[in-house]
């Protein structure tokens, strides 16, 4: 859709440059085919409405369990889980979890969300986690609300 | 037979050289590696066939009966997958087929509704589509079932049709616009915008649904004058959205709050949003005061009664000298219609027409009231729906997964403070795993006798200084008291020195309230707490009981002791106006207070901490002190609105000078909070907080202040020696006798607000409600649990299912294996 004139390479936004979930939400916006994450006007509005405080619950959910899935396949398995704690922990070594830390953590998390104990949690079971926390709208927002 | 199966890809089980029925030589051990196979290969999927499973590799794909793996859509939303398949390649060297599914059973898996849901965009719109589908049978009258023949069909009857899945995705879609369609607009355009699909397709299912309502509608000719109304109101209401749009963009402080929310996070943001809340409410407050006592005052000026004292700059802390006989007090205002008008002079311009004439006593009185009112129902709406935000039903302790889920905040920018997050996140992270894993760690007796020593020893502490800081300001204002009197009884002219020793008690208090948390703070750190958020409480209630017994002890001395002292002498000749003047100067004074506590807690330290301990940590912004300090300045505000009118106007300059200086301080001084902080939950406290410690104290002693006290004999719209309602109820009594018309209000007030089974049957009601919803908060609990444990069992039907589909393939396989092993072994 238009030419790579019209495309927005993941390196301009520099509003992200220093958040660890950058390459996910341009791969997961971005409908280029060349998957090389770039976004048209488009996508970039898209971007823009899933992350404003009008957006329903429901669109910022879908969206964040999009993000999370490393791998695209529509659940989060135990991979996605360990490649998210290790983007929200960092990447300096004394802020990292031991794996031992890091298996208690990801059977934890499983033992709490996989409802039907599949082993993975998918979109259904992501959205039940996400509607006890009160604070996930808050902090999905690009803006601050009143 | 259902075993107890994991689906987990790094499943240790492995079967090297598992060939799967459709491809012999390829190893999946990975969903999205499939995935982007069946994207490679063009072909139509087809549904999984069992019987040819020894077929012809190249057209059995594995057959899924859900048409929307249709590669045409799919492509663009498998980024990843060409490059698993590549790392797979690799790998495969390393570790070897770590599942040992089938990569038929892998494909069906991968393929189940709820796995599709979160990927695939056809599955978003059949989602959509059956939502809709509900919606219409809900909102639309279904035909009844006389009107059918009675052998008809039940499809024809319009219920328990199953939806076919089996259509293209393009049918779907046409389903989805005759769907949308058939909705009212507001339906259509809130589930056009909860879709999560791409803007393009949503702008393309808009137009293929108006399009087709614009074919049924072309179809009747409109008249031209509802064509016209038609024109008016969508010219209206684009009108509207512009307008809604540029008061959007003129929101206050819009760029200053992003700035600080993405530097430091919604913590201190909460902070500054709050200062924001209760900037608003004085605005509000300051419209009614200023509209309905102020401005008709000050039109018809009363007549002075004395000389003014000139004016020296001290007023504007202590409010007394040249302020003191202004509109800034309340024993300024008259007592009687305004314009005065005696019976026999007539000269006044304002006397001719009688036919604005302004019931200044009444008009404070209701004033009063209302705003308190009105103040308190906006307090309860917001406090009510923080709550509900943050209320959960169900009390599962699902933590761990939570704070992985929710915890990071996507509106921190800056580099440093997004390190800062996440080195919050992990030390939050390790904690609870700690928690879970220490709790069996027991702690001996001796332990726990210490722990238990240290906490008591602590609160007696802060206990005890509280209680001798309120001891000593209740000492103190006695002193003062007496000391007033005696001055005043002395001399005649006050002089400056003792215009400034007025100053003395709100030094003292302000004082207290900026050293007594720092002492808390000391012996807080010798605790020992088991969680963060207990030692938050326990911080905050210390703090609380400080505020709440000062101001309590500060109630006594204005109320007991400076009303129970007024004469019709010198000495306090207007007490209502002394007790606004000691409000304005505490205000004044707190916020001054405050200037001095940013300068040297903020900056000073620093400045020290970087130069002299040559630390690279600034301090910290503490979030509850600061809003604490907030809510006990809207205290004093609300409790002076009845001496002092003004007050409000007071409260926001000190607020808007406030909120700069905070906000340049917090930028240059401060990094964000180290320690984890929950804002749902402590916004809906200090919203608790504000509504009932601070406006019910406040508005019991306004109650209290009307009900009981007499008011002043010489100033103020009440004056006569007799308590402020009575005087309002005489008001009111004049008036229904002038207008005979206004009787039912006199009569509505005997029988419904001095009726005492009123009240009593308003509380049975209230008491009944809370009991039938907590009845439907038990049963929802109870239906969660139910369906908690029913999708356990659906579950572990899908597992039997899966492992079952395995062994049928296995089963297959093993024949046709036997068979090329044979010929091998010719």
């Amino acid at each position: 859709m238009g030419t790579t004139a019209s495309q927005l390479a993941k390196d301009s936004l520099s509003e992200y440059q220093s958040n660890p979930f950058k390459t996910r939400i341009c791969q997961v916006f971005s409908t280029s085919e060349d998957k090389d994450g770039s976004l048209t006007f488009e996508d970039f509005l898209d971007l823009l409405s899933a992350f404003s405080d009008s957006a329903t619950l429901e669109i910022k959910s879908h969206y964040a369990f999009r993000i999370f899935d490393f791998d695209d396949d529509g659940t989060l398995d135990c991979g996605d889980l360990e490649k998210l704690v290790n983007c929200l922990t960092g990447e300096t070594e004394d802020t990292r979890l031991s794996s031992e830390e890091m298996r208690q953590l990801i059977s934890n998390i499983l033992d709490e969300s996989d409802i039907d104990k599949d082993g993975t949690v998918n979109l259904s079971e992501f959205q039940h986690v996400i509607s006890r926390s009160p604070d996930f709208v808050r902090f999905v927002l690009l803006s601050e609300t009143f | 037979m259902a075993q107890n199966v994991n689906f987990d890809l790094s499943h240790p089980a492995v079967e090297a050289g598992l060939e799967s029925p459709a491809d012999e030589n390829v190893v999946h051990d990975s969903f999205s590696q499939l995935i982007a196979e069946q994207s490679q290969n063009e072909g139509l999927s087809d549904a999984i066939e069992l019987q040819h499973l020894q077929g012809n590799p190249d057209d059995d794909e594995g057959r899924d009966n859900v048409a929307y793996l249709s590669p045409s859509e799919n492509r663009g939303w498998r980024i990843g997958s060409d490059e698993a398949a590549e790392e797979d390649n690799e790998t495969q060297t390393d570790s070897l087929l770590k599942d040992r599914w089938s990569s038929a059973t892998l494909k069906i898996l991968s393929s189940m509704p709820s796995r599709t849901i979160g990927r695939s965009r056809g599955a978003i719109i059949s989602q959509y589509y059956n939502r809709t589908t509900e919606l219409r049978r809900r909102t639309q009258k279904r035909a009844s079932i006389k009107d059918f023949s009675r052998s008809a069909r039940p499809s024809i009857r319009g219920y328990g049709v199953e939806v076919d899945t089996t259509d293209s995705a393009e049918k779907k879609q046409e389903r989805l616009v005759k769907n949308l369609q058939d909705l009212s607009a507001v339906d259509r355009m809130r589930m056009l915008k909860e879709m999560p699909l791409n803007l393009s397709e949503k702008k393309d299912l808009r137009r293929l649904t108006l399009e087709m309502t614009k074919r049924t509608r072309s179809s009747s000719n409109l008249p031209c004058c509802s064509y016209l109304k038609f024109q008016i109101i969508l010219a209206l209401r684009h009108s509207w959205y512009s307008c809604l749009s540029f008061l959007h963009s003129l929101q206050l402080w819009q760029m200053p709050l992003k700035r600080v929310g993405g530097r430091f996070g919604s913590g201190v943001l909460s902070y500054f949003l709050f200062l924001k809340t209760l900037l608003f409410f004085n605005v509000f407050l300051f419209l009614v005061l200023g509209s309905f006592l102020v401005f008709p005052q000050a039109v018809y000026l009363p007549e002075l009664p004395e000389s003014r004292t000139p004016f020296t700059g001290l007023e504007l802390l202590t409010g007394g000298g040249y302020f003191s006989n202004t509109l800034l007090y309340y024993g300024y205002y008259s007592n009687h219609t305004l314009p005065n008008c005696p019976k026999n002079n007539s000269t006044r311009p304002e006397c001719d027409s009688r036919s604005l004439s302004y019931n200044m006593p009444l008009a404070y009185f209701f004033t009063i009231g209302l705003s308190f009112f009105i103040t308190c129902i906006i307090l309860v709406y917001s406090m009510s729906k923080s709550f509900g935000q943050s209320f959960r039903i169900d009390k599962s302790n699902g933590m761990l997964a939570m704070k992985v889920f929710c915890s990071w905040d996507f509106k921190v920018i800056k580099r440093s403070s997004v390190k800062l997050l996440s080195e919050n996140i992990c030390t939050q992270l390790k904690e609870l795993l700690g928690d879970t894993h220490h709790r069996l760690v027991r702690n001996t007796i001796l332990d726990k006798l210490i722990k238990l020593l240290i906490h008591g020893l602590s609160w007696t502490l802060c206990l005890g200084a509280t209680a001798g800081c309120v001891a000593g300001i209740y000492c103190f204002s006695d002193y003062m008291h007496k000391k007033q009197e005696s001055s005043e009884n002395d001399s005649e002219d006050p002089g400056l020195l003792n215009e400034a020793s007025l100053l003395a008690l709100p030094v003292l208090v302000s004082f207290i309230n900026l050293m007594l948390p720092i002492l808390f703070q000391l012996t807080a750190w010798m605790e020992k707490y088991n969680s963060p958020s207990l030692r938050t409480f326990v911080s905050l209630s210390r703090n609380l009981i400080l505020k709440v017994s000062v101001l309590g002890v500060l109630c006594f001395h204005w109320l007991k002791r400076v009303a129970g002292s007024a004469n019709d002498d010198k000495t306090f000749k207007c007490w209502e106006s002394f007790v606004g003047q000691d409000l304005y100067r505490f205000l004044v004074i707190d916020f001054i207070f405050s200037l001095l506590d940013t300068l040297f807690g903020e900056l000073l330290w620093r400045l020290f901490s970087d130069k002299v301990l040559k630390r690279n940590r600034r301090p910290g912004f503490d979030i509850a002190k600061n809003v604490l300090d907030l809510i006990y300045g809207q205290t004093l505000a609300w409790l002076g609105l009845l001496f002092t009118p003004l007050l409000p106007a007071v409260q926001i300059l000190k607020l808007l000078l406030l909120f700069y200086i905070k906000m340049s301080s917090v930028m240059m001084n401060c990094q964000a909070p180290s320690r984890p902080y929950r804002v749902s939950q402590m916004t809906t406290i200090f919203i608790t907080l504000l509504c009932f410690p601070s406006f019910l104290g406040s508005s019991v002693c306004v109650t209290y202040t009307m009900w009981r006290l007499p008011s002043s004999g010489s100033c103020g719209p009440f004056r006569g020696n007799k308590t402020m309602i009575q005087a309002g109820k005489q008001r009111i009594a004049e008036l229904v006798d002038e207008n005979r018309s206004l009787s039912f209000l006199a009569d509505a007030h005997t029988y419904l607000v001095e009726n005492p089974l009123f009240l009593f049957v308003g509380a049975a009601i209230f008491l009944i409600v809370i009991y039938f919803q907590s009845q439907v908060v038990d049963g929802q609990r109870k239906i969660i649990a139910l369906l908690q444990e029913q999708i356990e069992n659906e579950g572990e039907d899908k597992k039997f299912l899966i492992t079952r589909l395995q062994s049928v393939h296995e089963r297959k396989r093993t024949p046709a294996r036997n068979l090329t092993s044979q010929d091998s072994g010719c």
